[in-house]
């Protein structure tokens, strides 16, 4: 190509420099119809276990809830998932060939893992608009994200999204100024905006009213199928209204596994977890 | 589930658009005064009531140099919660770099008459001009270098602390030290940057004598334009996407790198882009007040500069503006009438600001406002 | 008496003069009194003497004086030694400031007035008879009763080897009971030997003598032993003896390579003791309140000012002042850092870098008031003679007293804090608190009277630096402003919320400075060592010692 044809090519309007083009995040490989794979995971803090041996598979599309006492270890394994914490021990793959271990946040965000935490944190400075045009899933990169306009469909998308999460209204208020239970909506609703393969809910209904968890379990409910979905919850009504498997973690190892009405009635978990209650 | 459509992104640019409408505004001011300035100074004579002294003009030109340190200093402190101690290090280094080709450009004029050497190489003995001195006669050059040498130790400076987020104080700790071990280097005579007393006795610039009331005139007006081009470029990034990334990196970093965005990356290039700003405003602080010495690298001075952010306002590009003249104007009537005591002025006001005022005096006024819309 | 003087040496210059020697020693056991008129004569038959004469009347000096002679001969070595034309008395002149000449007795001290230059005569001094001076002290001061003049003395020899002092050495060394005195004696005797015998026997049994000595004459010689001169012959001919040299060279360089490394790493360790006395009020505050305060250079600035004023107040009794000062600079320094916690700190709270803000405007005003109350110059502060000095442990290597002092004390220091933070109830707070503030309020404990204690206590301990510094360098207005950005980075470094990482890092990161300036220049070492820090950070973000587990996040 002479300089000229590169010259012209340089003008040309319609040119999409490589530096602009969308980086495809890598394929997720799920051929085997599991998504993401746990193997002998192991975090220590200063001594204490809080991870020991866990080895967990979820499926894809499954609505998975774990359950557990405090100190269980349902937090460091999310931290663990995320890229928050590096475990000891052990390997945690996505799909067949993607290993999450080693990788920052940032990357396993962009593969396709999404995360509520526990306490709501949304950006309460920023709009909630802004809020969820920041977790659009886009490219991250920073000269896209300065250039970014967005496109008719990328506005329906956030429309739809507001719409779902019942912030229509609050579009334009500051994040700040959002109850509680607005705050959990708008941080589910920047979970969908992302469009992620596995969610990472850590307590989602914690200072709900009734009415709003029950908003809540249904929209869980419908995402699971299209969307991989994890619940860390302490409420055993809500995690009974939407659980199909349930994995109970005790003293950071995998007590029992099944459906809700399986987990109740085995032994073990009777004797180191709902024993007290029941 | 139901899923309303309603329209209602129309007014999403509004917020954007309150961001941009402010900014015909500050550069109306801007350069309605710089250019009122000008006139004054030069179409009215000495004994008119409009003439403005020279004396004034490069006051003002250093005021606005000050401004843009100001406002490179908000960009990543009130917008990205980056609080640099260090940003007199690249507006130090944009100053040498200029003061480099000015140095140059004296020529054999210098007292020494050394064509090649400037003079305190002569006086050190040194017999020819050290590498990194090649190019600086060219001003192409030394201006790409007033960007660019800022712009890498920002560069390779937030490469390591971001990557290793390294944040909040240790970070502040962290520029500090780095402009600190500047000074300490820049007082060598070794270095070849004229030690203690730096670079001086500039002649001209570009051709221009830079005691000529013009050249002060002109100098004035280029600072008010990049001053202004800064603003723009600034209110530009901060209006796009990538503002919001960054303010949502300051409020909450881990959030944000959990939705996806390398937050080190952006951090890093504001970074750079910040320096690059204070260095621009190094270059024209220099061939202003007429030198340039180890002095700006001195802790105090870049403290001083988050001082001048915080009176205005940080958060606002407009702020950081107001703080700095306003503070500067302050300390050239103190110190005229009462030098000893500009240190505890400067001193209770780093206090009264943090503890009453942490938005500003922008802040103030628009808690004024909003209380009376109300 | 003067006959049985001259018979004396009469019998001396017959047998050897170690026999006058011993001769003389006994004749010091007669009273003072007896031969102090004696010598007076004997003395001033040196004015106007021919120089032919001089060596003659320095030997009966030195017969009838014995040790009382060495002021005489020491002055007349310098070339002070006059006698004045009007009554020939030798006097020891001296010229003043007013160009007067001072005199005074050269045996007693004793003043004799002032005098014009005119009035007095030069005592004639020839080379020779500087070499027979130098002899004639070291021969009277191996004698003395007091070990560290006899060891001065042997040092003298060793450093100027002469034939003649052979069998003086050998007497000194039969006699001789001070262990170190023998020793440096055997020195000097071999080192004399090497020079003067022909007998390479000798030469190499000298030569295993000195192998082990660190004295810079030994090096020279034995360094000229095997070193060709300009005609290509090596200073030793026989090449046994030679090697054994060259042997011995080697020995004694690695032995003094191994004390100079020892000095760097007294200098790094005396660096780090700074450091960790600069650090450890900081770590506190940061540790348990997570502030950086920007004042804590101040704070330890006013410690040292408190010296100087304790100093002041008490002029008669600048040996006890420190022992003073540092309670007094605790409480200054604490009282300062409760005031500044009350009044500006508290309304911070949860804001650090607000924080760091405030409390630099609260430096500036220090040192602004500091500048304003005393004088924008450094203040003199005294060093009592107990820092003054230093320990000789052997010729290459030596250890100065304040710098030792201040090492010892900054370990005091830091133990007794360890202390109070594990044994006291104040320490179970601070320790509460700074793990988990609302945990720790929930059980009663009461934060914000824990945070001003404990900002008083680390503000204290920054005011004992201060009284450590003064002793170290120079007091002024701008003392504390280098120590703010070193000590952060040592606790940084040494991981938040650890005092022994705080001392580790210290000690570590002086040690680690010293060896470098060497290589690299002061300058250059300092950002060394910053951008070690910084990648240090990057490997381990929490420091050496770090807070494990959740709740340091």
């Amino acid at each position: 190509m002479s300089i000229g044809d590169t010259l012209r090519s340089l003008a040309d309007r319609e040119t999409v420099f490589p530096l602009f083009f969308e980086r495809q995040p890598p394929v997720v490989d799920t051929s085997k119809s599991i998504l993401l794979y746990i193997e002998d995971l192991t975090v220590s803090f200063d001594g204490f276990r809080a991870l020991n041996d866990l080895n967990l598979y979820i499926e894809e599309g499954e609505l998975r809830c774990l359950i557990g006492a405090n100190g269980a270890g349902k937090t460091t394994l999310m931290d663990v998932i995320t890229g928050k914490t590096q475990p000891d021990a052990g390997e945690v793959w996505f799909g067949q060939t993607l290993d999450l271990l080693g990788r920052n946040e940032a990357e396993i965000a962009g593969l396709g893992i999404g995360r509520k935490f526990q306490k709501p944190s949304v950006f309460e400075a920023q709009t909630v608009y802004a809020n969820l045009e920041l977790a659009m899933r886009m490219n991250k990169g920073i000269l896209p994200t300065l250039l970014a306009r967005l496109d008719s469909e990328q506005l329906d998308r956030i429309d739809h999204v507001l719409g779902v999460i019942g912030l229509q209204a609050e579009y334009s208020m500051t994040a700040g100024a959002l109850s509680h239970g607005q705050k959990q909506w708008l941080e589910i609703g920047m979970l969908l905006m992302s469009e992620p393969r596995l969610l990472l809910i850590d307590e989602p209904v914690a200072g709900m009213t009734a009415q709003e968890t029950e908003r809540t379990a249904e929209l869980l409910t419908s995402l699971a199928g299209e969307r991989t979905v994890v619940v860390v919850e302490h409420d055993m009504a809500f995690v009974r209204s939407i659980a199909r498997t349930v994995s109970v973690l005790h003293q950071g190892s995998l007590l029992a596994e099944g459906s809700m009405s399986e987990v109740q009635n085995d032994p073990a978990v009777i004797e180191v977890y709902l024993g007290e209650g029941h | 589930m139901s899923v309303a459509t309603t329209p209602v992104l129309t007014g999403q640019a509004s917020a954007v658009h309150e961001l941009r409408a402010r900014a015909p505004l500050f550069l109306a001011v801007l350069f309605g005064i710089t250019v009122l300035a000008a006139i004054g100074n030069l179409a009215f004579p000495q004994d008119s009531i409009f003439h403005v002294s020279t004396y004034t003009i490069t006051l003002l030109g250093k005021y606005l140099c000050y401004a843009l340190l100001a406002m490179a200093v908000d960009v990543v402190w009130g917008y990205c919660g980056i609080l640099s101690l260090g940003h007199g290090a690249f507006f130090g280094l944009g100053g040498y770099a200029l003061g480099m080709y000015l140095m140059r450009q004296i020529g054999d004029r210098g007292v020494y008459g050394n064509p090649e050497l400037p003079d305190f190489m002569v006086f050190l003995n040194w017999q020819e001009l050290p590498w990194y001195w090649y190019g600086f006669d060219q001003f192409w050059f030394a201006l790409l270098m007033v960007m660019l040498v800022p712009g890498i130790l920002a560069f390779v400076f937030g490469y390591l602390a971001f990557r290793s987020r390294v944040v909040g104080v240790y970070l502040s700790i962290m520029t500090q030290a780095l402009t600190y071990a500047l000074m300490l280097a820049f007082f060598r005579n070794e270095m070849g940057f004229g030690g203690n007393n730096g670079l001086t006795d500039f002649k001209d610039l570009l051709g221009f004598d830079l005691q000529a009331d013009s050249t002060r005139v002109g100098l004035l007006l280029v600072s008010a334009l990049a001053l202004g081009l800064a603003y723009v470029a600034s209110q530009w990034i901060m209006g796009s996407k990538m503002g919001r990334v960054i303010l949502a990196i300051r409020d909450d970093e881990p959030r944000t790198r959990f939705i996806g965005f390398r937050t080190e990356r952006y951090k890093i290039w504001l970074f750079v882009y910040s320096a690059v700003l204070a260095g621009i405003a190094g270059a024209l602080y220099v061939p202003q007040v007429g030198i340039i010495n180890p002095g700006e690298f001195s802790p105090l001075n870049s403290i001083e500069v988050v001082v001048w952010v915080a009176v205005g306002g940080r958060g606002t590009l407009y702020g950081a503006v107001i703080g700095a003249i306003l503070v500067n104007y302050a300390k050239t009537r103190f110190t005229a009438v009462w030098p000893e005591a500009w240190l505890f002025a400067l001193g209770g006001l780093f206090v009264a600001v943090t503890v009453f005022l942490p938005q500003g005096i922008v802040g103030l006024f628009r808690e004024r406002l909003g209380g009376r819309r109300a | 008496m003067t006959g049985r003087f001259n018979q004396a040496i009469e019998t001396a210059r017959c047998t050897g003069r170690w026999q006058a020697l011993l001769l003389c020693m006994a004749l010091l056991l007669l009273p003072y009194s007896v031969w102090a008129a004696d010598l007076d004569s004997a003395l001033a038959a040196l004015a106007g003497a021919s120089l032919s004469k001089v060596p003659a009347i320095l030997e009966e000096v030195e017969a009838v004086g014995g040790e009382a002679a060495v002021p005489a001969f020491t002055a007349m070595l310098e070339g002070d030694l006059y006698y004045r034309r009007s009554d020939k008395r030798v006097v020891r002149a001296v010229r003043d400031d007013a160009g007067q000449y001072q005199l005074s007795d050269p045996l007693s001290g004793a003043s004799l007035g002032a005098s014009e230059k005119s009035a007095l005569r030069k005592v004639k001094v020839s080379n020779r008879v500087r070499i027979h001076l130098r002899g004639a002290i070291a021969r009277l001061t191996l004698s003395s009763e007091d070990p560290r003049q006899r060891l001065r003395a042997a040092q003298n020899l060793l450093e100027r080897p002469d034939e003649d002092n052979l069998p003086l050495l050998r007497a000194a060394i039969e006699t001789e009971t001070d262990p170190d005195v023998v020793e440096l004696l055997q020195t000097a005797l071999a080192l004399n030997l090497l020079q003067t015998s022909g007998d390479s026997e000798a030469r190499l049994g000298a030569v295993e003598t000195v192998a082990g000595s660190l004295q810079p004459a030994v090096r020279n010689q034995l360094q000229s032993m095997v070193q060709r001169d300009d005609d290509g012959n090596y200073g030793e001919e026989d090449a046994a003896v030679r090697e054994a040299a060259q042997r011995a060279l080697v020995t004694i360089d690695s032995r003094i390579s191994f004390y100079g490394s020892l000095e760097t790493v007294f200098f790094g360790l005396s660096l780090g003791s700074v450091l960790l006395l600069a650090a450890l009020g900081l770590a506190i505050t940061f540790g348990v309140m997570g502030v950086i305060n920007m004042a804590h250079g101040e704070l330890i600035m006013l410690g040292a000012y408190t010296t100087y004023m304790v100093q002041v107040l008490l002029p008669q009794h600048i040996e006890y002042s420190l022992f003073i000062a540092v309670p007094a600079a605790f409480v200054v320094s604490g009282l300062v850092g409760v005031l500044i916690e009350r009044s500006v700190i508290r309304f911070l709270h949860g804001r650090p870098l607000e924080t760091l803000l405030a409390t630099f405007g609260i430096s500036l005003i220090l040192q602004q008031a500091v500048r304003t109350i005393f004088s924008p110059l450094n203040r003199q502060v005294f060093t009592p003679d107990w820092m003054s000095g230093s320990l000789q442990i052997n010729s290459v290597f030596s250890l100065t007293y304040n710098r030792l002092y201040v090492f010892l004390f900054a370990l005091v220091v830091f133990f007794v804090l360890q202390l109070v933070l594990n044994r006291t109830s104040l320490g179970l707070n601070v320790r509460a608190v700074s793990q988990n503030r609302s945990m720790a309020r929930a059980i009663g404990v009461r934060a914000d009277w824990v945070d001003a204690l404990t900002f008083g206590l680390g503000s204290g301990i920054a005011g004992i630096a201060g009284v450590a510094l003064s002793q170290l360098t120079n007091v002024g207005p701008n003392l504390g402003q280098a120590y703010i950005i070193d000590s952060f980075m040592v606790v940084v470094f040494g991981g938040v919320g650890n005092l022994w990482g705080t001392l580790v890092g210290a000690l570590s990161l002086g040690v680690v400075n010293k060896f470098l300036e060497p290589v690299t220049g002061a300058v250059l070492a300092k950002i060394l060592v910053l951008v070690f820090i910084i990648l240090f950070i990057q490997k381990r973000p929490r420091g050496l010692f770090p807070q494990k587990g959740r709740a340091a996040e």
